[in-house]
C-alpha cells in the first residue's frame, strides 16, 4: 500500500510534480498514465527516495520508504534496467543487492532461475540485450519476496516476445494478491493489464479510476446506428438530448445516451433500423483527449462523465 | 537470448518462502554488500595490480640504480636515504593510482546508473556511504602494507652489497657527510677523487618500520581524500583530476612562490607528508613539521573531504 500525498517537485524552475495525492491498492495492477515528461518516473523517484520532494509526503506500509525494516521485502522496484554497473556478473549483482537486506545467498540463484537468466548468471551484464537487462532487473525486485512492486516504462523497447513475457509477470503477480504499480505509455499495453489507472499530465492529477471508468468518460463511446432515415432519427435523438453525427459511411453516432434509449426512440418514431452497436471507446481514444489539453481536462471530465459514463 | 523459459510463457512463481525478517537491514549487510560490489569488478583487480607492479618495480629499479652509482660514486654512500629510495615510488605514483581506485568506488555508481539501484536496495544513505568507505578502507590500508613492504624488500634486495640497505632486522650505520678533495696529481688528472666521511648516521630497524608504515598509512589517507572527492564531485574524471591538482599541481605550483611564502604555506598541503614520513636519515626539510603532525594535515583534509562528501551523498538527488 503507497499513500502519495500533496507531492510536489521542483527541478530548477521546472515543476516536475505539482501537488500530487493518490493511493495505490493492494492487489491490483495500477497502470500509471502519462506523456513522456509528464512525471511518471519524477513521481517514482520520489516514492522510492531517490529524489527528496519538495513539499508533501510518501507512505509505505506506513512507513516513509527509507525507515522501511528491510526494504526489498516490501517494495521491489525496477526504474531502469541499465541502471547497473556493466562490469559485473549478472550473479553478482543480484548478490550484493540480497546482501543490502540480510537476504539469503541461495536466493540469488532461484530469481534467476525465474527469469530464465541462470545460464549467463557468471556473465557480465554490459553484453546484455535489453530485454536481458530487464530480466535481470525484474529478478532483483523478487529478491526480497515484496507485495508491492513498481516498474517504469517494463516493456520499453522490448520485442514482442519480453513484452509477452512481461505482461504475463504483472498478471502473475497480481493473481498472487500483490499491489503493482507500473508505468506505461503503450496504451495497447496497458488495456491488457492495468485493472486501475492513475493518470497524469504536466505533474498533476488528471485521473484516478478504474478503467472501465476511465474509458467510460471518453468521447470515443458511442452508439452506431445504421438507418434508411438518417434526418428523421437525428432529430429525434436531438430532441430527448442526445447528440449525433453522421459517419462516412453513412451512419449515425448517437453520443450522450445509452444504446436501448436509442432503440426505444427509433420505435416510437417507426424509424427502420439496420444495425444498432455499442461501440466502446479505446483506453488509447481516451486517453489521447485526456492528455491532449492536460490543463483544461479537470472541468470537462468531471461534468462529462457522467452523461457519457452511463451509455456504455 | 539464452533463457531457459519458453518464449512468453507466464513465469512460474515458485519461490521458496524466505525466512522471518527479524531486525532491521544495517550496517553489517552494507559492508557484506559493499565487499561484493568491490571484489566483482575488474577495476579493481587491474587497479591495485598497477599500485603493485609500479611501486614494487620502480623500487627495485631505483635499488639497481643506486647500487650502480655507489659502486662508481662511492662517496655518494653519504646520507643516501636506502629506505626511502624503495619507498618513493609507492607514496609518489601509488597514491595516484589508488586515488583512482578510490575515486571510481563511487563515481562509478554515479556513472553507471548503479547508485540508482544500490539506494533503493538500502536506502539509509549514511549506512552506504560509511560500509564503502569502511570496506575501501580496510582494503587500500592492506593492499598499502603489503605494496609498501614488498617494496621495500625488494628495493632492498636490489641494493644488497651496495653497503648502505637499509634493514628491518639490524640496525645500519651510514656515513652523514663527506669530505671532497681533487685526486692526487691534480685537479686535471683522471685518478679518482681522493675523500673521506664525516660523522655518522645510525638508522634503527623501529625509523625503517616507521617509514614503511608511515608511507603506507599516508597512501591510504590519500585514497580516502580521492573517495571524499568521488562523493562530492560524483564524476570519475573530475575526482581524479581534483585528486591530481591537489597532490601533484598545487605543490609544483608552491614551488614557484618565492622562497619566503612557500616555506611557510608547504607545510599545510595534504602531499608534504609523503616526502616525511618516508625519511629515515631524520629531518631533512627544516620548513616542515616532522612526520607525524605532517601526517595529520593530510588527514584534515580526509576527514573534511570525506565529511562534505558524506554530507553531499545524503542531502542531493541521487
Amino acid at each position: 500500500m503507497i499513500e502519495v500525498r500533496g507531492l510536489t517537485k521542483r527541478y530548477g524552475d521546472k515543476v516536475a510534480v505539482s501537488d500530487l495525492s493518490f493511493g495505490i491498492e493492494p492487489g491490483k495492477v495500477t497502470g500509471f498514465l502519462g506523456p513522456n515528461g509528464a512525471g511518471k518516473t519524477t513521481t517514482m523517484r520520489l516514492i522510492l527516495g531517490l529524489d527528496y520532494a519538495d513539499a508533501g509526503t510518501v507512505i509505505v506500509d506506513g512507513r516513509q520508504y527509507r525507515d522501511l525494516a528491510y526494504p526489498m521485502r516490501e517494495v521491489g522496484a525496477l526504474l531502469d534496467a541499465k541502471a547497473v554497473h556493466g562490469g559485473r556478473s549478472a550473479y553478482n549483482h543480484l548478490l550484493c543487492l540480497a546482501q543490502t537486506n540480510n537476504l539469503p545467498t541461495s536466493r540469488v540463484g532461484e530469481v534467476l532461475d525465474l527469469v530464465g537468466l541462470s545460464e549467463v548468471a557468471r556473465k557480465r551484464s554490459k553484453g546484455f540485450s535489453l530485454g536481458m537487462s530487464q530480466r535481470l532487473g525484474i529478478a532483483a525486485t523478487m529478491l526480497g519476496d515484496p507485495q508491492v512492486l513498481m516498474f517504469d516504462e517494463p516493456v520499453n523497447g522490448l520485442d514482442p516476445e519480453g513484452i509477452l513475457w512481461i505482461r504475463n509477470l504483472m498478471k502473475a503477480l497480481a493473481g498472487e494478491g500483490r499491489t503493482v504499480f507500473v508505468s506505461s505509455h503503450l496504451m495497447s499495453e496497458m488495456e491488457n493489464t492495468a485493472d486501475h489507472l492513475i493518470v497524469i499530465g504536466r505533474g498533476k492529477l488528471i485521473a484516478d479510476c478504474t478503467m472501465a471508468e476511465f474509458i467510460a468518460r471518453s468521447s470515443g463511446a458511442a452508439v452506431r446506428v445504421r438507418t434508411p432515415s438518417p434526418d428523421q432519427l437525428l432529430l429525434a435523438v436531438a430532441a430527448k438530448g442526445g447528440t449525433a453525427t453522421v459517419d462516412n459511411d453513412g451512419s449515425l453516432l448517437v453520443r450522450g445516451m445509452p444504446a436501448d434509449m436509442v432503440g426505444d426512440i427509433a420505435f416510437e418514431q417507426g424509424i427502420r433500423l439496420h444495425e444498432l452497436s455499442v461501440m466502446r471507446a479505446s483506453l488509447e481514444e481516451a486517453y489521447m483527449e485526456v492528455t491532449a489539453d492536460a490543463v483544461e481536462y479537470h472541468a470537462e471530465a468531471r461534468t462529462g462523465a457522467a452523461t457519457i459514463g452511463s451509455g456504455v | 537470448m539464452a533463457t531457459t523459459t519458453a518464449p512468453g510463457s507466464a513465469p512460474a512463481l515458485r519461490l521458496s518462502p524466505l525466512p522471518p525478517a527479524t531486525g532491521r537491514a544495517g550496517l553489517a549487510g552494507a559492508i557484506r554488500s559493499e565487499f561484493t560490489k568491490l571484489r566483482s569488478v575488474r577495476s579493481t583487480y587491474w587497479t591495485i595490480a598497477a599500485l603493485f607492479i609500479v611501486s614494487v618495480g620502480v623500487a627495485a629499479i631505483a635499488g639497481f640504480g643506486i647500487a650502480s652509482n655507489l659502486h662508481n660514486n662511492p662517496w655518494n654512500k653519504a646520507g643516501t636515504d636506502a629506505a626511502q629510495a624503495s619507498l618513493i615510488a609507492f607514496f609518489e605514483l601509488g597514491q595516484l593510482i589508488i586515488a583512482v581506485l578510490g575515486a571510481m568506488v563511487i563515481t562509478s555508481e554515479y556513472s553507471t546508473g548503479m547508485i540508482r539501484t544500490s539506494l533503493t536496495a538500502m536506502p539509509r544513505r549514511g549506512t552506504v556511504y560509511a560500509a564503502k568507505l569502511i570496506v575501501f578502507g580496510t582494503v587500500t590500508l592492506i593492499v598499502s602494507l603489503i605494496t609498501s613492504f614488498v617494496s621495500f624488500f625488494v628495493g632492498q634486495a636490489a641494493m644488497s652489497g651496495s653497503g648502505v640497505s637499509a634493514s628491518l632486522f639490524h640496525s645500519v650505520t651510514i656515513p652523514r657527510g663527506v669530505n671532497m678533495s681533487p685526486p692526487a696529481g691534480g685537479p686535471n688528472s683522471n685518478g679518482p677523487p681522493i675523500y673521506h666521511f664525516i660523522g655518522t648516521i645510525v638508522i634503527s630497524p623501529s625509523t625503517v618500520l616507521t617509514a614503511i608504515v608511515g608511507t603506507a598509512l599516508f597512501v591510504t589517507v590519500v585514497a580516502l581524500i580521492a573517495f571524499g572527492l568521488g562523493a562530492i564531485i560524483r564524476h570519475t574524471a573530475g575526482a581524479i583530476t581534483s585528486v591530481i591538482g591537489l597532490m601533484f599541481v598545487l605543490p609544483i605550483i608552491i614551488q614557484i612562490l618565492p622562497d619566503t611564502w612557500r616555506w611557510d604555506i608547504m607545510r599545510f598541503f595534504p602531499d608534504a607528508a609523503g616526502r616525511v614520513l618516508s625519511v629515515t636519515i631524520g629531518q631533512t626539510n627544516d620548513h616542515l613539521w616532522s612526520a607525524w603532525p605532517q601526517f595529520g594535515v593530510t588527514l584534515i583534509y580526509a576527514a573534511v573531504f570525506l565529511t562534505v562528501g558524506a554530507y553531499l551523498f545524503r542531502k542531493r538527488d541521487a
